[in-house]
């Protein structure tokens, strides 16, 4: 018999402080001038390829270390308005390091992503902006979903002259940002701050607390407004698919997430012992990493399949690593046990991938005890949506568009997590909210 | 192990790194350490007569490029600013002391016969091996008729060097400063006047930077600068050149020359004897990274010479000038093409740009699937280098040569040239 450990206040406040602070603190302005002199200044560079919104890494990099930092953050912040929570967030060793000339060579790339911090930061505390609004064309445009597509969309329409209209679901905009992305990388309400920035060129008029299928219909979104933006991310989390899911200590990693994002005080969050998270991911990775820095003991990440299929970059693997995450492959869970109707144990069957290159179980089977399960097995969209309304068609369980971001109804855009754009990632949807407002500008320039 | 002693007109040295006149050769303290850091020989911050000047506050600039500290340094410093006993005493001290070390004493006192006469006897009362006649200084004492001022003019500098040989036995090096049209003159000069060898280059008359908030030039002292003078890395192609126009020069092609701009390290020392210097002397790097160097320097040029089979600095010595040709008599038969080596090309595109807007287009960018290679066009291409120096990887571009490499025709007698001289 197994007693349950899940408490709070395992650790005390200095070290929580410590365990969340910026996971990778700003460079100096020494260190800065060095880093951006490693950049070769390429021509046509493999990294503004590799960039989802195209900044012209060279130009900034250069304007760095010419000490002309409002016109490199003017170059970042064109191209991609969240360049600074991009900066902070990006998997940028798929991106623009990735793609980086000094990483063939020499295998470390400019920081590119560092830098691209240390020129955003100055500029955004400095409350300057350099946008400016183009004439007034009359035309309102809703955007449904304050996220990073959202509001992408929001400002390139206003700064091409038009009103925008945000209603967004929850109380705060700004979306994952906001609600998922890890603390430590984000420290300092940036989220916040960043939106203020970006409000801060006028013609976004933001509704809060307005769930589309709730409170507004995208019927009559679409009478109302000139084009309507669809930006609603993906609401719904994956289930396991197992009988007792429902018990206590088995949590959905988003909603965690969430609650310790908006915590005020981290040391009353509840916290297990033994923590097992379901999924290799990047979802996966920050609640196995931000369990563990809240002191939960062991902290084990299974995922179905190898190393190389999981969707989680090879630094995010290692960051979980080096944070004392233990991760574990090639098992798929079979069975929650419980105790007094809470988790107790898990069980996985092992797997393997057969000769015809399909994932099968091999018939053994490994049990854990546990205290808390997350599953973090990947969203889909919210099926609540789907009110009497008609809605634009799916494909592959997201909005269906065009090259032009069209979906299948007339005067509907749509763009971010709900659209199969790329990966879903912060930079993908500020670059579907910026191209989508183009083609809407676009479109209605024609009539 | 070769042998790395020099004699530098009578001046002579375990080896040829010394010092050059500057802070490093201020006092007895410094020298010291230099010695036992292993310096050969030092030239001693330059002596004048007192009362002593003064020095401003705030007295250096420097160029740093590309993340890389002090390329070029400039300097508003005047000669020494301590009393001439002084000095007198301490290069006494340290001549007895270090006998087998070259010690030479660098003079600057103002332009007229009885000052040089009377100073010359106290010089040679310190046991010193010889005199440096500093005729170089750009700032601050060329404004009271010393320095600069008398080096850019060819008779001043015969006239002083003929008193400081008339009243004096020391073997005597003229320093030139390099802020003249043409060099050899005032080499002509130091060389009339019975000096036993050239010191050159002291530092180029510079400006280097504005502050642009104060709107004054760098180092600001109390919101106003000055001209001052350059040295470090950057100056040392000019020093190169000038030391080989005295080299080639028939009239100065056998005077002693201590090489002196830019030198940091072995290579660099030799490359100035293969190009006529018998020892080099150091300021910059030695004010960047201490008396340390040195080690390097003669380990390195010691590795070098065994590897090459030179017994001793004359062994290489001079090597270098009779490569040195004027422009007209180079083979325009002689032709190198860009070759990319692809197995280690990172694909970052400088080769192409720089080619394409600032020479010959002579390197496309070939995109497939995905990726990207680059190749020269060899017709295009005339083999300027450019591509090969802004390529960042080592190697990764070479020039190869492409002509028969048997036949020979130079501009004299080239059909383009007008002035042609028909071929013999
Ligand atoms: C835990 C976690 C960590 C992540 N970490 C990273 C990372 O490190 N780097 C990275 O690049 N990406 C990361 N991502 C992905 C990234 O956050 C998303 O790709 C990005 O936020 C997508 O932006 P979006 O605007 O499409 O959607 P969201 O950010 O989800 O925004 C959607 C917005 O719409 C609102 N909304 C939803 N439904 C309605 C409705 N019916 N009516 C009105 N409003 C509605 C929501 O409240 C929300 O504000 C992470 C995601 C998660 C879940
Ligand atoms: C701070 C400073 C002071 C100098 N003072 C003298 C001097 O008193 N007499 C002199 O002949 N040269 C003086 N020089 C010039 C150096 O001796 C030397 O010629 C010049 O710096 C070039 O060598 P480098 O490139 O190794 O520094 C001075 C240079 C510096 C940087
Ligand atoms: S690829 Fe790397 S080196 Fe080249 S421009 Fe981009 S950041 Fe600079
Ligand atoms: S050598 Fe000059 S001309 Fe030839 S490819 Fe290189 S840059 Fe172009
Ligand atoms: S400059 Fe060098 S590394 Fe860059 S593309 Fe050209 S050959 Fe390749």
């Amino acid at each position: 018999m197994t007693t349950i450990d899940v408490r709070n206040g395992r650790l005390s406040q200095e070290r929580l402080d410590l365990n969340f602070s910026d996971s990778h603190p700003p460079l100096e302005p020494g260190n800065a001038l060095v880093e951006a002199n490693r950049c070769y200044f390429c021509y046509d560079a493999p990294c503004i390829e590799a960039c989802p919104t195209s900044i012209d890494i060279p130009s900034f990099i250069r304007k760095i270390s010419t000490g002309n930092l409002k016109g490199s953050a003017k170059d970042i912040l064109s191209q991609n308005i969240m360049g600074g929570m991009c900066a902070r967030v990006c998997p940028t060793e798929t991106l623009c390091e990735g793609a980086c000339v000094r990483e063939t060579q020499d295998h470390q790339p400019v920081r590119i992503g560092e830098l691209q911090r240390y020129a955003t930061d100055s500029f955004i505390e400095s409350g300057e902006t350099f946008f400016e609004r183009a004439e007034s064309s009359g035309k309102k445009i809703a955007v449904v979903g304050g996220g990073p597509a959202g509001l992408s969309c929001a400002h390139r329409l206003a700064v091409l002259g038009h009103q925008a209209v945000v209603f967004e679901a929850r109380e705060k905009l700004s979306g994952l940002n906001e609600y998922g992305i890890a603390p430590y990388k984000t420290v300092n309400d940036f989220a916040q701050l960043e939106v203020d920035y970006i409000l801060k060129i006028g013609g976004i008029e933001v509704r809060t607390n307005q769930k589309l299928g709730h409170d507004v219909k995208l019927d009559n979104l679409r009478k109302q407004f000139d084009a309507v933006f669809l930006s609603v991310g993906l609401g719904d989390a994956n289930s396991l698919g197992l009988e007792n899911e429902e018990i206590a200590g088995v949590y959905d990693a988003i909603e965690t997430i969430a609650e310790l994002r908006q915590s005020e005080n981290l040391a009353e969050l509840s916290v297990g012992r033994r923590v097992v998270v379901i999924g290799g991911g990047s979802t996966a990775i920050d609640i196995a990493v931000e369990s563990k820095k809240l002191g939960a003991e062991d902290v084990t990440m299974v995922y179905r399949r190898g190393p190389e299929q999981m969707n989680a970059t090879w630094k995010e693997q290692e960051f979980a690593q080096t944070n004392g995450v233990q991760v574990k492959h090639w098992l798929s869970p079979k069975k929650l046990k419980s105790e007094n109707g809470h988790v107790s144990g898990i069980e996985f069957e092992c797997t393997e991938l057969n000769h015809e290159g399909k994932l099968s179980v091999t018939g053994e089977v490994r049990s854990m005890e546990v205290d808390v399960v997350f599953k973090a097995i990947g969203q889909t969209l919210d099926n609540s949506l789907d009110s009497d309304d008609e809605m634009p068609k799916t494909r592959a369980g997201k909005f269906a568009v065009n090259a032009k971001y069209e979906t299948t109804l007339p005067g509907v855009w749509a763009g971010g997590d709900c659209i199969n754009s790329g990966e879903d990632l912060t930079v993908q949807a500020v670059e579907d909210g910026k191209q989508a407002a183009i083609s809407i500008h676009r479109k209605l320039s024609q009539t | 192990m070769a042998d790395l002693s020099c004699n530098v007109g009578g001046i002579k040295a375990p080896n040829p790194f010394w010092l050059a006149s500057a802070p490093p050769t201020d006092k007895l303290y410094n020298v010291e350490r230099a010695f036992r850091a292993g310096w050969g020989g030092v030239v001693w911050k330059t002596l004048g007569l007192d009362p002593p000047i003064v020095n401003v506050s705030s007295r250096y600039g420097a160029v740093h490029y590309n993340g890389q500290r002090m390329m070029g340094l400039n300097n508003l410093e005047l000669i020494t600013d301590r009393p001439l006993e002084v000095n007198l005493k301490e290069i006494k001290q340290v001549k007895k002391d270090w006998p087998d070390r070259a010690v030479v004493v660098s003079l600057m006192v103002p332009c007229n016969e009885k000052d040089w006469k009377y100073i010359i006897p106290k010089i040679e009362d310190t046991g010193c091996d010889g005199v440096e006649l500093n005729f170089g200084c750009p700032h601050g004492m060329s404004e009271r008729g010393m320095g600069a001022a008398v080096g850019q003019v060819p008779e001043y500098v015969e006239m002083v060097t003929r008193w400081v040989k008339e009243s004096s036995d020391l073997p005597c090096l003229v320093k030139l400063t390099p802020n003249v049209t043409d060099i050899r003159k005032v080499a002509h000069a130091a060389k009339a006047g019975g000096g036993d060898g050239v010191a050159l280059i002291n530092t180029v008359t510079s400006i280097v930077s504005v502050d642009l908030d104060q709107m004054a030039p760098e180092p600001t002292i109390d919101g106003k600068g000055s001209h001052g003078g350059y040295c470090g890395p950057a100056v040392k192609p000019i020093a190169l050149h000038m030391v080989t126009e005295i080299s080639k020069d028939p009239e100065t092609q056998h005077m002693p020359i201590s090489g002196i701009g830019g030198i940091s390290n072995w290579r660099d020392a030799a490359e100035f004897i293969a190009m006529g210097a018998s020892s080099v002397q150091v300021c910059t790097a030695a004010m960047h990274y201490g008396f340390k160097i040195v080690d390097d320097m003669i380990d390195g040029l010691n590795n070098w010479m065994d590897e090459k089979g030179y017994a001793n600095l004359e062994d290489f010595r001079r090597m270098a000038v009779p490569n040195v040709t004027e422009w007209q008599f180079l083979n325009l038969k002689y032709d190198v093409k860009a070759r990319i080596d692809e197995s280690t090309c990172i694909h970052c595109g400088l080769c192409h740009i720089s080619c394409e807007d600032a020479s010959h287009q002579a390197i496309r960018e070939i995109k497939d699937n995905g990726g990207r290679s680059f190749e020269v066009i060899d017709e295009e291409c005339v083999g300027c280098n450019l591509c090969m120096f802004a390529c960042p990887v080592p190697d990764c571009i070479s020039m190869e040569r492409v002509d028969s490499g048997t036949e020979y025709q130079n501009w004299t007698t080239h059909p383009n040239n007008p002035m042609r001289v028909e071929d013999n």
